[in-house]
């Protein structure tokens, strides 16, 4: 075909476009997958005993507080990236920003407690599941924000992927604290994070794959 | 763009037919003489993704960054699935499709926009020496000062030009 006729074939195909459709097509895989991740908590993994005593307390709205600053860190990542030329780095500052916030915070509680309690606080119960367990319930959101990116048009897949890792980690995360009774900055600085970064890492290793578009 | 995301054709239709031109120079700059063939393709295939995938265009984004980095992102798909690896440095890309030598319309819009938050005098020095190509003693005689003067003001309205446009792709 001749470039002019593609041209007024395509002149001819234009249709206003809904704004807000990238934001919108991201925002909803959080919806379905953070339902999935939620259904899996009930079913598998069960709600924490003490919830309705926990969800009175400081640490239990921190750690959901910390996940879902960085589900919308990576969500602001993703949603910039999956557009040609976009930049990440907003998002990314704000990731970082939340990150060294709560790892200061836990080193300064590590630092205040009695050194022979330090290790309990840092690795708690859970600290070998904590991370598998975020990783986990983060594939379905991480599976549809990949669908969803790709539609879009993501010039650099691997960071692509890695924010939409990023982003899905955080839903997981948020959801996670509905199981996991952990107490601890310390733990949250460290496990949480390490469990959405995780994440991220698998959005980044399959990104240039899964986001290849035509 | 806006006005085409608006739904207005006659925009749209100008738009297109504008960036093929462009992207044939590009893509003929890019691919070398053994692959002219593919350019009118990779033109089309080009056309075809802004078109579909216009949504994901930020008004409040520079279009020609915008368009550019689809052309790059296709170019690259096309290497790709002729499992040849070029190295492509990015600085080349810098100064190809996107400053083009009849200065036109979209690129040069863009320009303006940053150029004019600058003091005018490192605005004339910007025009003098980097657009139309003086030397340093020429365009700083011009301004009234020593070449080594102009140089190192140009050096400081680069940098504050670099990072007004980087603050334009964050926002």
């Amino acid at each position: 075909m001749k470039t002019d006729d593609l041209i007024e074939s395509l002149v001819a195909d234009l249709a206003p476009v809904r704004p807000g459709a990238v934001r919108l097509g991201i925002a909803a895989t959080a919806a379905a997958g953070g339902a999935v991740a939620l259904a899996l908590v009930f079913v598998w993994l069960g709600l924490r005993p003490d919830l309705a005593e926990a969800a009175g307390g400081m640490m239990f709205w921190m750690k959901a507080g910390y996940a879902v600053v960085l589900a919308a860190a990576g969500f602001w990542c993703a949603e910039r990236l999956a557009r040609p030329a976009g930049s990440p780095r907003p998002g990314l500052t704000l990731a970082i920003a939340a990150l060294a916030f709560v790892l200061l915070l836990g080193l300064g509680r590590m630092a205040m407690a009695p050194p022979a309690d330090r290790m309990a606080m840092w690795l708690g119960g859970s600290w070998r599941r904590c991370p598998i367990y975020i990783l986990t319930l983060s594939a379905p959101t991480l599976a549809l924000a990949l669908l969803a990116v790709r539609r879009f048009a993501p010039t650099r897949l691997r960071m692509a992927g890695a924010a939409a890792g990023l982003f899905a980690g955080g839903v997981a995360a948020a959801i996670y604290g509905l199981h996991c009774t952990e107490t601890s900055m310390a733990f949250l600085a460290t496990w949480y994070s390490l469990g959405m970064a995780l994440s991220a890492a698998v959005g980044a290793l399959v990104g240039p794959w899964a986001l290849r578009w035509r | 763009m806006r006005r085409a995301q608006d739904g207005d054709a006659a925009a749209w239709r100008e738009l297109l037919g504008e960036l093929s031109r462009r992207l044939s120079v590009f893509f003929a700059r890019r691919l070398g003489p053994a692959h002219a063939a593919d350019i009118e393709d990779l033109v089309q295939e080009t056309l075809l993704a802004i078109h579909r995938r216009r949504v994901t265009y930020d008004a409040a984004q520079p279009f020609t960054a915008w368009a550019h980095a689809v052309a790059r992102y296709k170019l690259i798909d096309f290497w790709r699935r002729r499992r040849i690896r070029v190295h492509v440095p990015l600085e080349t890309f810098e100064d190809s499709l996107w400053a083009p030598p009849d200065g036109s319309a979209e690129a040069r819009l863009d320009l303006e926009r940053v150029l004019g938050h600058l003091p005018e005098r490192q605005q004339r020095l910007i025009r003098d020496v980097k657009i139309e190509g003086l030397s340093l003693a020429e365009a700083g005689a011009r301004a009234g000062m020593t070449e080594g003067a102009a140089k190192v003001s140009l050096h400081r309205a680069m940098a504050a030009l670099t990072a007004r446009m980087r603050e334009r792709e964050d926002g």
